[in-house]
């Protein structure tokens, strides 16, 4: 565990490297400031000592005095404030790299992590855990400067004092260290859990606020509630331990320096006794004893605390150390013109190794044509169009795409090359506008309501509070078959060289479809054309329908060969006439 | 904040040792010094060892003492302030269930998340702080205040001067980073809204290739929060400075007025001193104060976002189980009736029109119409998850607002256009619609929206893990478990909005035939895009733009209405219509 915490910390010291200057900044005006703070005292102290009694005080020598008094308390408050500012500064930043580093390992991850992981973990992650980090790191930079910087300036002014009273006091003050060595050991394993209980909270929440509807139409409330109720109070637990044993750690050291305090004072006392210092030494050797180990007690608890952090950071560093995909090849090609050419080479592949999915796939797509994908459910339609799309990497055999293996591909320039709508939809949050150009950013509200109309999304756009300004996001504020009408807006606009439908308009009336479906038609003239759907009736046209079953081709051909074979297909085919 | 108060209701008793302890501890340690001083002027003075020694172990006993208490007001401290944030989400979460679909289109899911972990967490700390150390500060300086007043009344106006300074720093901080800590916490809305975006569309993004700009986009995000946090923190920086600035100056105004003082004799330079050392205690006091502004002002920030989700208030209201009218038993009762029914979401435009319909028990009703011509509207209205904006919804002859929502989601049961599953087993997922389904029962429902197979090859079959959202599942099982699970609940009325769509036709057959020949006695709704998913219905809606344009059976609306018969012709050929 320990070994852990100091890897976090080696590691989070990294990336405050960018920051290195403002550090050094930092520590210089620490340094002022605790030295000033430190000097205003003697100037007190001198000043007092020009007040001697009535009638006796020495104005000449006061005011000058005071006027410098001004000047260093203006100082001491000037380096502090910029001290502070600087470690602000890092402190933000670097929290800010850290959640920026995460969240661009989200993009490069492999979908297998993000289909399979908790989105509220995630979030948490990036909202909680990083926060926590900056408000470790803010707290920790200041007051460990600070605390370091009183450390060295007292034993700096006790020395020049008596050496062998600095020797004693230094000797035995960082006892208090072991102490909150010994507290901030146990309590990263408690924040580790808390944090962890925090994610699965996170989860809970995000599934069941993001589909609140859905827990109403189940009146699941109540369950919900007992699931929340049950990891907020395994929350509390944790929190209460970890919280607790973190802000035990500055009573105890000061209860250890307490006993050192003590012990010290005593054994001088009996010296003084037997007259081996003088009272006044001991006093004075006290007060320094005091001001000593306060910076340590501060220092021990913000050690305790800065678990927290370290504990938080880790569960950051975590997803950033999470296998990436394979990257693409330096030699990887951009697909300039793909001629539409698809080959699919002995494919294999399965989600998981022990349930094979698909198994050894062939398939020659010739520029132009259009392949419709059908089949019963689950026979792994959408399974193909993932290994099209490069979502996931064939286990065996390849895919060639325009010649040339799709492992050899720059990934986003073999997706470009690719308009897809996904069974799934998805709207962004923004503007109808800015969904529909999400593919061609630059596009003019010209090609924009060109592609709607295409889409036969424009008279319901139309319709909307803002027509084309109307903001959407993923919930559902329009319908269904709208919203997969937006989704093949977004393809049309892009006006791609192939094109992947899978079951795009399974919730759009059949009038539109086949509205739709003549725009596709005339877009995609020449082009290739994956189509998965149900409604036989639109693809009856393809130029070659597959027959899946159980994740292999049972059958391929026209529409007429196929009824004409009277196999899985015609049977497919009757079956939406039976009741 | 102070609204907040009263979460920390069951806490009552912590909330008072925490403070009570802490301020216990504090005394110790002023005691402290005054036995060494004793150790000193009696001890060494007389030479007396064993008095040394016996004050020697008292402070040890102090120091422990001290230990004793800060250990129990740390915890109830802990205690209290974790109690009052598990109570606040519990709370808080209770509270978003009880909002209703037309509050939750209002609202977006990440502000909410944020708002039940980062801001409740920020609440939580604030309150531990202030229990912990809120006392102990005013107390210092109220203490020492008297004590100066008591040894010079003049130079105590100086004592003043300085605390109501400091205050208005306090003040004008407060005010200025209050507003911005709130803005940070919206920005963190924001943040949290583009990662759940980016881990929903992950498919459209990498298929768009616009991963860069999405990041992008997060990085603007969060150096805009970045640079609020910077700012926000540059001026909670100043107030430390600035408290001990103003403070010194006041030691430098305490040495020149008090040296004038001591010129004329009104004090002593011993009392000069000890009203510098008041000075400095003070300025302890205040700064651990400082450190604790920074808190509050977050936490107050985020009390006002916590606030502003409680005060909104469900807009539906449920009838309570004691003052409802009975429904009719006459079984001529219409299961399902719909009175001029009139719907708008936003007031203005109506997204359905007069409505008026009825179906019987046991009679299957398809509704079919154009995209967004209100299907999911219709069938939204039976279960009440919106209310009728005119007209009325009657279930058993009595209006739906009149039962209580258990009982109408018993009636009810709906499968929603989208498939929504959850993290957890196929049996847990089962288990939403009947808390205590069999495992038999759950089979006959997965048996019923033929899902049976699929499951039973699962690894684990019912035991099999469902990932978020479904994602393992392919689009059809999904569905189907969807159905299966409103099935589970055994309801009078099943709705089915457009659940089959990922279906191919044969299952889709074969489960519209178990449908209707094991769930005897069940009014069902189908919801579809497919003539023949409906066309053996007993009663077929036609929706168009909202409004009923046709009602009847499959060939009475061939020929009566336009609409069907243009959508049954673009789907089967003419005499596919007319064979059925
Ligand atoms: N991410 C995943 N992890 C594990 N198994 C998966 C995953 N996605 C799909 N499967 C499984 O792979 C099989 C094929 O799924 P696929 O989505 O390709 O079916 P499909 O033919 O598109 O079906 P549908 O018509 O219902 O959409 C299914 O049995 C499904 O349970
Ligand atoms: N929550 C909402 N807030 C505002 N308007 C909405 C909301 N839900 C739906 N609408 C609008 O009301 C109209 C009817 O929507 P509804 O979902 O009932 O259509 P639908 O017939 O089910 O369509 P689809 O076949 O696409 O599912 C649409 O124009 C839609 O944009
Ligand atoms: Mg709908």
């Amino acid at each position: 565990m320990k070994k852990d915490n100091d890897k976090v910390l080696k590691r989070i010291l990294k990336y405050t490297k960018p920051y290195g200057h403002l550090l050094l900044f930092a520590l210089l005006f620490t340094i002022a400031s605790v030295s000033m703070t430190l000097y205003a005292p003697v100037l007190v102290g001198k000043g007092v000592d020009l007040i001697v009694s009535e009638g006796n005080v020495d104005f000449e020598g006061l005011y000058p005095l005071l006027i410098r008094l001004g000047i260093v308390i203006a100082l001491a408050s000037l380096s502090r404030w910029l001290a502070e500012r600087c470690t602000n500064k890092v402190s933000h930043n670097t929290a800010r790299d850290i959640r920026i580093q995460a969240f661009k390992r989200l993009h490069i991850l492999p979908l297998k992590y993000i289909d399979s992981g908790r989105h509220g973990d995630f979030l948490s992650r990036v909202i909680t855990d990083v926060n926590q980090v900056s408000d470790g790191l803010l707290m920790g930079f200041s007051q460990l400067f600070n605390g370091i910087i009183t450390i060295i300036g007292t034993i700096v002014f006790m020395l020049s004092m008596d050496f062998r009273i600095t020797v004693i006091v230094v000797l035995v003050t960082p006892l208090s260290l072991f102490v909150a060595n010994f507290v901030a050991k146990n309590t990263y394993h408690m924040f580790k859990l808390r944090s962890e209980t925090m994610g699965e909270l996170t989860s809970l929440v995000e599934e069941m606020t993001g589909n609140l509807k859905t827990v109403k139409a189940f009146g699941y409330e109540k369950e919900a509630q007992k699931r929340f109720e049950e990891i907020n109070s395994r929350l509390r637990k944790h929190g209460l331990r970890a919280v607790f044993f973190s802000s035990i750690t500055n009573p105890c050291t000061r209860f250890v320096n307490g006993v050192v305090y003590t012990s010290v004072g005593i054994a001088g006392a009996l010296l003084a006794i037997k007259g081996a210092i003088s009272v006044g030494q001991l006093s004075a050797f006290l007060n320094y004893a005091n001001q000593y180990t306060k910076p340590f007690n501060e220092i021990s608890g913000v050690i305790a605390e800065l678990q927290s952090a370290f504990a938080s950071a880790k569960r950051v560093f975590d997803i950033i150390d999470e296998e990436p995909q394979t990257p693409d090849p330096e030699d990887a090609v951009c697909l300039d013109r793909p001629d539409g050419s698809v080959v699919i080479k002995d494919v294999s592949f399965s989600y998981r190794p022990d349930i094979k999915l698909i198994e050894n796939l062939n398939l020659t797509v010739k520029p132009g044509q259009r392949i419709a994908i059908v089949g019963p459910t689950g026979s792994g339609k959408t399974t193909v169009i993932n290994l099209l799309m490069r979502f996931y990497d064939v286990d065996k055999g390849e895919i060639i795409v325009s010649g040339y293996p799709v492992k050899k591909i720059k990934r986003d320039s073999l997706r470009s090359a690719y308009g897809m709508v996904l069974q799934d939809t998805w709207l962004k949050t923004g503007t109808v506008r800015e969904n529909i150009a999400y593919g061609k950013p630059d596009a003019t509200d010209e090609e924009i309501e060109n592609a709607a109309k295409a889409a036969r999304a424009d008279s319901f756009i139309r319709r909307l509070p803002k027509g084309y300004d109307t903001l959407v996001s993923d919930n559902d504020k329009i319908s269904e078959g709208e919203k997969q009408l937006l989704s093949i807006a977004r393809v049309m606009l892009t006006s791609p060289p192939m094109l992947i439908l899978d079951e795009a308009t399974s919730s759009v009336d059949t009038r539109t479809e086949i509205n739709i479906q003549k725009a596709f038609d005339k877009m995609m003239e020449g082009r290739t054309s994956f189509v998965v759907a149900h409604r036989l009736s639109t693809i009856r046209e393809a130029d070659c329908i597959l027959v899946m079953n159980k994740g292999k081709i049972v059958e391929q051909g026209t529409h007429e060969e196929l009824l004409k074979k009277e196999g899985f297909y015609a049977n497919l085919y009757y079956s939406q006439f039976d009741i | 904040m102070f609204k907040l108060i009263k979460y920390l209701k069951g806490y009552i008793k912590e909330s008072i040792i925490g403070p009570l302890f802490k301020f216990l501890e504090a005394c110790f340690e002023l005691i402290v010094p005054l036995v060494m001083a004793s150790i000193i002027d009696i001890g060494i003075a007389n030479n007396d060892t064993s008095f040394i020694l016996k004050r020697g172990a008292f402070m040890v006993l102090l120091g422990f003492l001290g230990l004793v208490c800060s250990l129990t007001a740390q915890y109830f401290a802990a205690k209290a302030a974790l109690g009052f944030g598990t109570a606040l989400r519990n709370e808080m979460f209770s509270h978003i269930h009880s909002l209703s679909y037309s509050d939750i289109d209002k609202i977006g899911t990440s502000t909410l998340i944020t708002r039940i972990t980062s801001d409740i967490n920020h609440a939580e700390s604030g309150v531990n702080l202030i229990l912990r150390l809120f006392l102990r500060s005013p107390f210092i300086v109220i203490g020492a205040f008297v004590m100066a007043f008591y040894l010079h009344a003049k130079l105590t106006l100086i004592f003043l001067a300085v605390t109501l300074l400091i205050s208005a720093v306090i003040y004008v901080i407060m005010t200025k980073s209050i507003p911005l800590y709130k803005g940070i916490q919206s920005k963190l809305d924001t943040v949290s809204l583009i990662t759940r975006e980016n881990l929903t569309g992950v498919r459209v993004i990498r298929a768009f290739s616009r991963q860069k700009d999405e990041i992008e986009r997060f990085e603007d995000t969060t150096c805009e929060l970045t640079k609020n946090q910077i700012r926000v923190g540059n001026i909670s920086a100043s107030l430390n400075p600035l408290t001990y600035a103003i403070l010194n100056l006041g030691i430098v105004a305490v040495l020149r007025f008090g040296g004038i003082a001591v010129d004329i004799g009104d004090i002593t330079q011993g009392e000069l001193i000890a009203l510098i050392n008041y000075m400095s205690q003070i300025l302890l006091a205040l700064i651990a104060l400082a450190n604790l502004i920074v808190t509050i002002s977050r936490a107050s920030a985020s009390a006002i976002r916590i606030n502003e989700v409680f005060s909104l208030k469900p807009s539906m209201t449920e009838k309570s189980v004691s003052d409802v009218k009975e429904a009719s038993s006459d079984p001529d009762t219409p299961k399902v009736e719909f009175r001029n029914v009139s719907f708008s979401y936003n007031g203005t435009e109506a997204s359905l029109s007069n409505v008026s319909f009825q179906a019987r028990k046991g009679e299957t009703v398809g509704i079919i119409g154009g995209t967004g011509s209100g299907k999911t509207t219709l069938v939204n209205l039976i279960p009440r998850f919106y209310d009728a904006s005119e007209g009325e919804v009657l279930i058993d002859g009595k209006n739906v607002t009149e039962y209580p929502f258990s009982e109408l989601r018993k009636k009810v049961s709906v499968v929603p256009q989208k498939a929504v599953l959850f993290r957890g087993t196929v049996r847990e997922n089962m288990k939403w619609g009947k808390r205590d389904a069999t495992d038999e029962e759950i089979y006959k429902a997965l048996e019923i929206a033929q899902a049976k197979d699929f499951v039973n090859d699962l690894q684990g079959g019912l035991d099999a893990m469902i990932m978020q959202g479904g994602k393992n599942l392919s689009g059809g099982q999904r569905q189907r478990l969807t159905i299966a699970r409103a099935l589970t609940v055994q309801p009078e009325i099943l709705i089915l909005d457009d659940s089959a769509s990922a279906l191919d036709f044969a299952t889709d057959a074969r489960l519209r035939r178990a449908l209707s020949t094991r769930t005897k006695g069940m009014t069902v709704f189908i919801v579809s895009q497919r003539a023949s998913a409906i066309k053996n219905a007993d009663k077929i809606l036609v929706l168009d733009n909202g409004k009923p344009v046709g009602i009847g059976r499959h060939e009475e609306l061939l020929r009566s209405c336009p609409v069907y018969r243009e959508i049954c012709l673009s789907q089967l050929s003419e005499d596919e219509v007319s064979k059925a």
